[in-house]
């Protein structure tokens, strides 16, 4: 019987696979939204081709009551727009999953995969409401009706999307309504999520990797953002440029990333608080700048959204591979602090965290994320989101102000042109106090100090590791960035009480504590254990991890 | 304003005796205490190079760089407080080689600070290669059988771009250098000034007598005729005209076009964290 299996599961995992142009997409926002308001938790993840129009893409919305944050490979209901589905959706699919699609259009397609096949009529069905583009709304009304969600929130949706085209949004509920009809009659009586428990509030805020990081920068008092558009980090880019004025900040597409962080560099000495966005390539771009950066002591903060490399690599794909690149570019030594959020939630405490480090320890901070986390999404509950201090004003500076005064603990007093009446400078070379290049063995050793000095204090308040799982473990998995909540549920799945998770929010400089924890159970490799955790990614085929992950690399041995 | 106001005490300056580098800084000097400018007014921004050494060698806020970038630390410390004069300095190779795409895309920005060239047509920091402004033939110890290369012409380029205002001056000329840098200093919009400068260790071909003899005053000139503008820009051999060549008023100016200062005209260091925007930003994903 079709949906059997999903009638008792903790969750049920859609998917829609079509071509590029489709709009798949419009679908998944409408979802999501839909989702979200009957009380259900929702997680979305995207996989997309670097193309405009035609391929295969497919977005994933995993429905449940508990709340959900990870990618799973299960596909109980697959709803196929257009032929030619690709390997890595077919991989998924087993006996138990529901197909939906239009014969016609698939020309057999789907149909020899052992999965029960539904031939809806979307083409014919599309005409019938109004032209084939709204085969999109026929597929999201049969989900809707499967689901048992009603329609009424795809209208308000439709009401609000286009809104004053009033044909347009009658046709469009035309199709979400046909599309319904028949999706109720094939699930049942109030469809496979019936008798579910719901949350009627609270976690209505769907928010995806690129609002987290956005939002967090923004609440931060970010107020200058530089790029040159490079996929997956383009998102942070436009948001800010949407909320521009809102958010009283400068927005500028440039030239190339050397602009886009020697501008930053500029701005910061003026006192602005700068973010770049960028992805491996484009910060591969800006390395002479971060330098710059570490030696004019200005709080820059980079967004490093990670795609598969070398070079152009897959530009609308996942990999976590330039954590070394992160680590160690720019020339010369320098303090920085690297953080990689796991959820959301601490992308948006992160992004703060690392404008308040930046500046505080006037040096720069970079947010390593990828485009798995930056397209996937979950709804959450916003009252419940962290927020740091807001940022210091800057003081005057006085006559005799020294931008490089030596302290003890390495940062000196920050002040800015035009605000006091100091004379502010600042130089790539190495200089004295005042910033004036001088050339001086001395001076250099004393500079160098003061600068890597920071470090200290950057440690100290560093953040340490999430441990998930028994303290007593005999078993360390180590993760990094978005895999967090994704091994975490692995793990939860395997519910072993001797095997824990250590996952890596900020993976540089390590809180003195992760130290310790590694040099417990970690069998002689304490040194870099993240990095190295990097060096054994097992998934390089440019898709994400999900929660059904099979297999970890084994760093060491069981070292007591 | 005393010009003096700008003197930086006790400093050690690496220009060789007789570099035109002193001159122009001279100009500067006194075209900024003119304005009724003091040294907390400026900011001095540079690269890398003997002319990027300027902002070391006199009394106002500075930020010397990276070699290339001087033009994107500018326009972004404009737009981050617009109410400060910023000038950007820097040689040939600085901003028209290691620079180019900058320059090209700083022109079409059209922000409010002022671009002043050391035209020496010579790399001097790094002993006497080529430029991207070198002549054809000019022999040096890495271009051994001269330069190969069309030397670049900054005037065009920055004309065709669209730039607003573009000046030529020669650092022998300090009374001229010094009005013309005024003007591009209460322009509003980018201004090129580019410096024809004597370098008296690796240039031997464009010498303070060249350049007097390879120039001339522009007088009667109507600097808004774009066409007349290109024509003298284009000069492919001396006589080479001093003055303001072109200058184009009225095209919006990058840092008044930002939607940061539609609501608010404070510089972004006096802003606090628009956390009323954030929330409502929440409010709005919450459906």
């Amino acid at each position: 019987m079709l949906f059997s299996s999903m009638k008792d599961s903790r969750d049920v995992c859609c998917v829609l696979c079509g071509a590029a142009g489709l709009g798949i997409q419009t679908v998944e926002d409408m979802l999501a939204g839909i989702i979200a308001d009957e009380g259900f938790s929702v997680f979305g993840s995207r996989e997309y081709m670097s193309r405009v129009r035609g391929g295969n893409n497919s977005t994933e919305l995993r429905i449940a009551s508990e709340p959900v944050d990870a990618l799973i490979d299960r596909i109980d209901i697959l709803v196929a727009l257009s032929r030619k589905v690709r390997r890595n959706i077919l991989e998924r699919i087993s006996a138990d999953t529901v197909i939906f699609g239009d014969r016609e259009e698939l020309k057999g397609e789907l149909e020899d995969l052992g999965a029960s096949f539904v031939d809806i009529p979307l083409s014919s069905m599309a005409k019938e409401a109004g032209g084939r583009i709204y085969s999109n709304s026929i597929a999201a009304g049969v989900l809707l009706g499967v689901l048992g969600l009603g329609t009424k929130g795809a209208e308000d949706f439709y009401r609000k999307r286009f809104a004053g085209k009033d044909e347009v949004v009658a046709s469009n509920i035309g199709a979400v309504t046909r599309g319904y009809e028949l999706g109720l009659s094939m699930a049942g009586e109030g469809g496979v999520l019936k008798g579910r428990p719901r949350n009627p509030k609270g976690r209505k805020a769907i928010i995806n990797g690129s609002d987290a990081v956005s939002l967090g920068a923004m609440a931060a008092g970010c107020n200058f953002v530089t790029a040159y558009p490079m996929s997956p980090a383009t998102g942070v880019l436009s948001f800010f440029a949407k909320h521009a004025e809102k958010a009283g900040a400068v927005v500028e597409q440039v030239e190339d990333e050397l602009a886009a962080m020697n501008m930053a560099v500029g701005a910061a000495y003026a006192g602005a608080r700068p973010l770049v966005t960028t992805s491996g390539g484009g910060f591969a771009l800006m390395a002479e700048g971060l330098s710059l950066a570490g030696v004019m002591e200005a709080p820059v903060v980079v967004h490093l959204s990670q795609r598969p490399g070398p070079a152009t690599g897959m530009a609308t794909r996942t990999e976590q591979a330039d954590l070394d690149l992160a680590l160690y570019s720019g020339h010369g030594e320098f303090p920085r602090a690297l953080y990689a959020p796991g959820t959301m939630e601490s992308a948006f405490r992160l992004t703060q965290e690392a404008f308040e480090i930046a500046l505080k320890y006037q040096t720069p901070a970079i947010v390593l994320t990828d485009q798995y986390f930056m397209n996937a999404f979950y709804n959450l509950d916003a009252d419940g989101l962290e927020w740091l201090d807001e940022p210091p004003s800057v003081r005057e500076t006085e006559e005799d102000y020294r931008r490089y005064e030596d302290t003890p603990d390495g940062c000196s007093p920050f002040g800015v042109p035009g605000w006091g009446k100091g004379i502010v400078g600042a130089d790539s070379h190495e200089h004295d106090e005042v910033g004036h290049v001088y050339e001086d063995f001395d001076l250099r050793t004393r500079m160098q100090d003061k600068r890597m000095r920071k470090l200290a204090g950057m440690t100290d308040r560093a953040l340490p590791p999430v441990l998930v799982g028994p303290e007593s473990f005999s078993n360390l998995v180590i993760c990094w960035g978005s895999t967090l909540p994704i091994v975490r549920e692995a793990l939860g799945r395997l519910g072993r009480d001797d095997t824990a998770l250590l996952a890596f929010e900020q993976v540089w400089p390590l809180a003195p504590s992760a130290e310790g924890i590694l040099y417990r159970r970690g069998g002689g490799e304490q040194h870099r254990p993240v990095r190295r955790a990097a060096s054994k990614n097992l998934r390089r085929g440019g898709g994400p991890h999900s929660a059904e992950i099979q297999r970890i690399a084994v760093l060491g041995g069981r070292g007591h | 304003m005393d010009p003096m106001a700008f003197d930086l005490p006790g400093i050690d300056l690496s220009w060789c005796p007789g570099c035109g580098d002193f001159k122009i800084l001279d100009s500067i000097k006194k075209a900024l205490a003119e304005l009724g400018l003091g040294p907390l007014d400026v900011v001095m921004v540079s690269g890398i190079g003997q002319a990027a050494k300027t902002p070391h060698y006199m009394k106002a806020h500075f930020f010397n760089g990276l070699h290339g970038r001087a033009l994107s630390n500018a326009t972004a410390i404009k737009a981050a407080n617009p109410a400060l004069e910023v000038i950007a300095v820097g040689g040939d190779g600085d901003m028209y080689g290691e620079g180019g795409n900058h320059f090209t895309h700083t022109i079409r920005r059209n922000p409010g600070i002022t671009n002043l060239v050391f035209n020496n047509m010579v790399y001097g920091l790094t002993k006497g290669q080529a430029s991207p402004t070198s002549p054809r033939g000019f022999r040096t110890s890495v271009q051994v059988d001269g330069v190969h290369a069309q030397p670049f012409n900054p005037l065009a380029a920055a004309l065709v771009q669209g730039a607003t205002f573009v000046a030529r001056a020669f650092a022998g000329n300090g009374d001229q250098t010094k009005e013309i840098i005024k003007r591009a200093v209460r322009h509003k919009g980018y201004a090129l000034v580019d410096i024809f400068q004597p370098c008296v260790s690796f240039n031997s071909v464009n010498t303070y007598k060249w350049f007097m003899d390879n120039t001339y005053p522009l007088e009667d000139h109507d600097e808004e005729d774009f066409g007349k503008a290109m024509e003298l820009a284009l000069l492919q051999e001396g006589p080479f005209p001093l003055g303001v060549i072109y200058r184009k008023e009225g095209v919006p100016v990058f840092e008044e076009t930002l939607a940061a200062y539609r609501k608010d005209d404070r510089p972004l260091f006096r802003r606090e964290a628009p956390r009323k925007a954030v929330k409502e930003l929440l409010a709005s994903l919450a459906g």
